[in-house]
Order: C-alpha cells, then structure tokens, then sequence
C-alpha cells in the first residue's frame, strides 16, 4: 500500500530539508520526499497548512516496567502511549524484574513489543548482573538478543572501576554506556533538591553536585577509554558544565535533558499544593537558573537529545507520605507538547532543533533506524499541529499510571499523527487530519 | 486586639475567626489568626487553675489523637487538653495500629474517617503527612509534628510562654540555637515569631544549617555569641544523638563547648533573659543544667501553656463552630 503525504512542512534536518513537500510511503517505507509527487495508486493524506512531518520521534530514556511490575504499566501500555505522543520508538531501561541483564528478559520484552505492534522497542541492558554493581552482564548476549546500549539506571554505576570497564567492553559492540549520575552518598536519603523549598517543607536535599560528580566521573572516564558516554536525565547547571567541557575537549560525551526538568522548578514543591508526590522525581526539579541552564544547552546545542524518564508508578504507591513515594513521574504523552509549547512557541529552538533533539540524535547514539526521511528507510513519521491547544488530562492518558504534575495544563502544540513502518498507529481526532 | 473568647457553658459560643479547617503550619497562619489562638489561650489558662478542670466546649466532639512517633509532653499535653473541653479522645499509636501490619496512612486515615471523628490530631515522621490527611479527610486535621516540617502548637505554646513572660513579642531578639537543619520546632518558630514582629537570630554549626536560610527573614550565624548578644529569649533546640552518623557533628562534647548554653554565655544576653527548651533535653549536650535548672528557664512555663495553647486551638477549630448541643 501507498500512501501520499500532500503539502506537510517537512523538517528533516539529517537530511538538511525544511520546507513544503510531499512524502510518498510504499508499504512500510519511505519512498520519495519531493516537490508535487504525482499520486498514482496511492491514499493521497493531505497535510493541514501548519502541520509538521519529521521523522519519527525517539524516547531513548523510558521504563515500561515490564516484565515484573504490570501495574504500573506493561509494554503495550507504554508503546500505546509513546505513540499517543509521538514517539514511533522508545529505549527501556533494565530495572525491570527481574533486571534485564540477560537474553531472556530482552527476548520477553522484545516478544511482547512485537505482540503490542505499536512504538518500536528498543531494550537497553543492565550494566553489571542484577544491576549490582558487582560483575558486568553479559554484554555481548545482550546486544546480540537486541539490547542497544547498556545502563544500571535507577542508581549510578557503583564504582568508577566497573564504569570503566563497562565503558572499554561496550565499546567493542559500538554501544554506549548510559548514566544515571549520582554521588550515592550525597544523595543519601535526600528526596528533593537541596534549596529554600525543600527547606520550608523539611524535605531532605539533593544537592546539584551530587549529580554533577556522576557526570564528571563519566566524562573523565570516557575520556580514558574513548568510548561513548551518555548522561541520562540531567538536571543540574554544574553536570552541564561539566559535559560543554568534556565537549570542547573531544570526549565523546553526550546527554538528554528531561522535558520536566526544563519546563518546572522547586517552586511545584510549594505550589499550587505542598508535598505533591507527582512533583517527586529523581533527579529532582532544580532550582530556576538551573531550569535555564537547561534551556540554554538545548538552544546552544550542548544538549543532544530530549528524553521523558517516562516513570510510571501506581496510584497507591503515589498516594503516601512524600518521603516515602516512589521517585518518578511519566512523560510520553506530555513530552512533545510541553517542547512545543516551552521551547519552540517561546522562541528558545526553532523546529529543526527539535527534530534533531527528539529523532536525529537518539538515532544516532542508540545506533538504531530513523531520525530521518532518506528513501528506503523505515516510514516512521511523527505530525506536529504546532498549534493545536492541548489541554493534559491524566485521567485520559493511555499509561497504566497517571502520575504527572502537568494535569490541567493547557499547552500550545500537539500531535496530530504517529506513524510506524507506514501505518498510523495514532491520529488524534481533534487535530483535524484525516489519514 | 480581639478580646478573649471564653468558652463558658453559659454563653452561645462565639464563631472560630480561624479561616481555616485544619491547622497544618505556621506558614500559613496570618498575624490576626497567631494573636486570636494566643487570646484565646490566655482564658483557656484559667481553666486549668479552677478546681473543677472542665468545660462542655468540646462535649460531644471525638477527637483522635493519631501518632506514629513516640511522643510523651505533646501527646499527653494534646490529652489533657482535649478532656479539659469535654472531647471523647481516643489515644492511637503506630505499634498498635495496622500500619504495623502494613497498611497505608491514607488507608489507616480512612478508615477511623469512617467513624466520623471531628478531629484528628496527627504526630508523624514524614513532613506533609498531615497535608496529605487534610486532602483525604472531612475531619480537622491538627499538625502535631510531621517531621522536620512543622511543628505549630509547640510555637504557639513557646510564643504564649514569651508573651507571658515579655507581654510582647515585636521587637524581641529571639535567639534559637542548636540543630537547625532537622528541627521542625525551629521551622514553626521562625514563621511565626517573624510574623508577630520578632528580631530572629538562629545559630548552629554550618553543617546543620537551613538551605537559604537569608530566604527565611532571619539573621544567621555559627557564632553563638553574636546570636545571643543583648537577646531578650534564648530558645535552645535539641540535638539528636544520632548526629555524628551523618558527619554533622564530630561529638557531642565538642557541640557543648562550641554552642552550649552555660551561665557564662548567659551573660551575654540581656539582665532579664528567658531560656526555652522544647524538650526532650540533652543536659550537657546544648544546655547546661545549671541553666535548665536556674532562674532564667521557662522551660516547666511552656509545658504548662502547652495545655492552654492546645485547649485554644482545638476549640477554635472544632469548638467554636455551631454547636448542636442544649447546654
């Protein structure tokens, strides 16, 4: 089957295009992208003025919690809301139970993905057995099963010695080693950043340099071992710091960013209510020049890529004494239009950085397809309404859970369509395009 | 100033002018709301010295005390308050209770909501824990600590305490010592004591100092007798003995000599000085018993108060709606 894509804005920045084209679909991949396409045999769509084709988006930073922890969400939960937002392919973290640290468990989850037949899955490896931090897993098994990079996320790596290691054996598979970066005993059993909102609530802190000592540590050691390097939800002014040095100095470093992280501060700890479990993540909402720092690296270019940390949890594990809730919020469905709205409406990006931040560079570090509309690629493709008016409603999410402090919110810009090799496997009835 | 309200069985009583359903902090109280609770205070106080304790203020109202930290003064302080105004009180603490079975506080809430309580007066080691019962519950929710929060009746006890003593609280250099960072007796303090017009020093060791504590509109220092200088209140908090695990402190002796409260730093402070302690204390840790013991402590005062101060809180709150009751 083919399918014509008439007059959409078509921002594909790996291949340098942005401008007024037709994009013909051939089964479940692309063609041509091209000027007035001639529509022979094929379902001509035609693209609302505004609307935006790119190629499809890419959360390379999401737990789907499956197998183990179905209540919070399954695989087919998360691929149904990674479309529902916009992403033709997400990344899953390993701290799965049991811990994906071997075939098996990536065998499972790629199972139920293909069962799903929604967003692409993308299994990354735990680091060390169990996710210990004791003996690496077996990493060749893992990429060989389809595991694209490795990660003990949920905690740092435990020692500099096993980072490095990690670092020189992934290397060989081409695969990057993922961070969440930590200084466990500065984290101790800190709940929030460390400032004057934690202070008022006697929320124990986070510190900024907690995380920023992760991010030197990896940098410093991936500048050791030449290897691909990348920092996972960074929140901080000081890890940013730390990765545009490692950058200036040729370490191949490269880092996300959270759309939380760049959209809220502290302040949600204290208002509109206090103590809001949906507001507790790790790492925690920072302070404002800390939140700007974050917009600057993603206008300046140091941060490469927009990923959600996705986090699903159960509404009774949320529903407790804040000290005691779980760490996390879901981001799949919020992500694509709080960038919209806070990054590109506000001027901060134009819409070819976007593109590079939620497709082009998850492809390229993750080493997997897409990030662009070439021919003969896979007809993964992601719609923007940029001006649709979203309203969130966590109540109407696709996630199994609905932890997010974005309830409510009215944001300017959404998705109109997700395709997936070819077939539209979300199109959102309010955008007005008709498939 | 408002006058007193005094709940006397013979009078209709008088509508609660606290704005609120539940006291949760200090932060959130206004100026008018911290005097009215201290007025009304001042008539509760007289209570306690008649020869028959009681009064039907609260008759017919059940108030549960809920607390899932060990707690002797406030719990009892909490007691005798609520029987002082006739309450039905029931006393539940977390051994006993199903959280020892695992059961959530939201359920544990929930369920004694069902038997319709007035009241619930709440002690726990989570701060917020009460915000979360106040979002769960019809029931007036009083923060009887939530962990290194707030702890608001203790600063209204310590405020009636210094206004007793001082007959004002603007202007006062108020001096608060000790373990900054974890005390939700400083935090309570701080609000309200700046609230009223208080001069607020806090001092203790870098280490458990509050983040941003210039945000608090409080002066800061490690330097005990900058601090205490010409202070007309010296309030000494508790130092936990678990602090040198965390790195907070090298020992406890070294606290002593660096920020004890002697009778010779006393002498820094005005002539006429009061000393507070919250409890439990640690004589020799952040005071020295001859200032525990001497003439300037007010520490049995505030203990005292502590039963009026929560006799006025419970009656502005539940006490003072409309009553049903033919007294």
């Amino acid at each position: 089957m083919k399918r014509l894509l008439k007059r959409g804005r078509v921002v594909d920045p790996a291949n340098g295009i942005d401008g007024v084209y037709d994009v013909l679909i051939d089964g479940d991949r692309i063609a041509t992208v091209g000027r007035d396409l001639p529509g022979d045999g094929a379902t001509v769509v035609q693209i609302p003025k505004g609307f935006i084709v790119c190629p499809g988006f890419i959360d390379m930073h999401v737990h789907l919690r499956e197998p183990g922890q179905e209540h919070k969400e399954t695989v087919a939960s998360g691929t149904a809301a990674a479309v529902a937002g916009g992403f033709t392919a997400v990344a899953c973290m390993p701290n799965t139970t049991p811990i994906n640290d071997n075939a098996n468990v990536t065998a499972y989850i790629l199972a139920r993905a293909a069962e799903a037949g929604l967003a692409r899955v993308y299994p990354i490896g735990a680091v060390s057995r169990g996710s210990k931090g004791e003996l690496l897993a077996d990493i060749a098994e893992l990429k060989k099963s389809g595991c694209v990079a490795i990660t003990d996320d949920g905690h740092p790596v435990a020692t500099a010695l096993l980072l490095r290691r990690a670092m020189e054996y992934a290397e060989m598979f081409g695969m990057p080693v993922i961070e969440h970066c930590e200084d466990p005993s500065l984290k101790g059993d800190g709940v929030a950043h460390e400032g004057y909102h934690a202070a008022t609530l006697g929320l124990r802190g986070i510190p900024g340099a907690c995380e920023a000592l992760g991010v030197e540590r990896g940098v410093l050691l991936s500048e050791l071992t030449r290897s691909a390097f990348h920092v996972a939800h960074m929140s901080a002014r000081a890890s940013l710091r730390a990765v545009r040095k490692g950058k200036e100095a040729g370490v191949r470093v490269t880092c996300e960013v959270a759309p939380h992280h760049f959209t809220l501060t502290d302040e949600s700890l204290v208002s509109p209510i206090s103590y809001d479990t949906n507001v507790k993540m790790n790492p925690p909402l920072r302070e404002a020049a800390d939140r700007d720092a974050m917009l600057s690296g993603i206008a300046d270019g140091s941060v490469d890529v927009i990923a959600t940390d996705h986090a699903p949890h159960h509404y009774d594990e949320k529903k407790v004494e804040f000290d005691r809730a779980p760490f996390g919020i879901v981001g799949l469905e919020t992500a694509v239009s709080l960038s919209l709205d806070r990054l590109v409406h506000t001027g901060v990006i134009r819409l070819p950085r976007l593109v590079e931040l939620l497709s082009v560079n998850p492809a390229r570090i993750l080493g997997v397809a897409g990030g662009s509309l070439s021919p003969g690629t896979p007809a993964d493709l992601t719609i923007l309404a940029p001006d649709l008016q979203v309203r969130i409603e966590a109540s109407r999410l696709r996630s199994r859970s609905n932890n997010t402090p974005f309830d409510n919110w009215q944001l300017r810009g959404g998705v109109a369509a997700t395709f997936v090799g070819g077939r539209p496997l979300f199109v959102d009835p309010d955008a007005g395009l008709v498939v | 100033m408002s006058l007193p309200v005094i709940p006397n069985v013979n009078e209709t009583p008088v509508v609660t002018a606290l704005r609120r359903k539940d006291l949760l902090s200090i932060a959130d109280l206004a100026p008018d709301e911290i005097s009215l609770i201290l007025d009304t205070a001042e008539a509760m106080k007289e209570i306690g010295l008649r020869p028959i304790k009681k009064v039907p203020a609260l008759r017919g109202k059940t108030v549960v005390n809920l607390f899932f930290e060990a707690s002797t003064r406030t719990r009892t302080s909490f007691e005798i308050a609520e029987k002082r105004l006739s309450a039905d009180t029931l006393n539940i603490a977390a051994v006993s209770s199903s959280v020892a079975k695992g059961e959530s506080l939201a359920d544990t809430t929930l369920n004694l909501e069902a038997m319709q309580p007035d009241m619930i007066v709440l002690r726990h080691s989570s701060s917020g824990a009460c915000h979360l019962l106040s979002r769960l519950c019809r029931s007036a929710i009083i923060n009887a600590g939530d962990g290194m929060h707030e702890h608001p009746t203790q600063a209204l006890l310590d405020a009636f305490t210094i206004r007793e003593r001082k007959k004002r609280l603007a202007g006062l250099k108020v001096a608060i010592v000790g373990d900054l960072l974890h005390s939700r007796v400083l935090r309570s303090n701080i609000y309200l004591l700046t609230k009223m017009g208080a001069d607020v020093w806090v001092c203790g060791p870098p280490t458990l100092m509050l983040t941003d504590v210039a945000r608090f509109g409080v002066h800061a220092t490690s330097t005990i007798d900058e601090a205490i200088a010409d202070s007309d209140v010296i309030m000494l908090l508790r130092i936990q003995l678990e602090r040198m695990e965390g790195a907070f402190l090298p020992s406890l002796r070294e606290y002593f000599n660096v920020f004890g409260m002697t009778e010779a730093r006393l002498r820094l402070a005005r002539p006429n000085v009061i000393v507070m302690h919250p409890g439990p204390m640690n004589r020799g840790v952040e005071i020295a018993s001859e200032v525990a013991d001497g003439p300037y402590s007010v520490i049995h005062d505030q203990v005292a108060n502590g039963v009026a101060v929560r006799m006025a809180v419970l009656y502005l709150l539940v006490g003072g709606v409309k009553h049903e009751t033919a007294a």
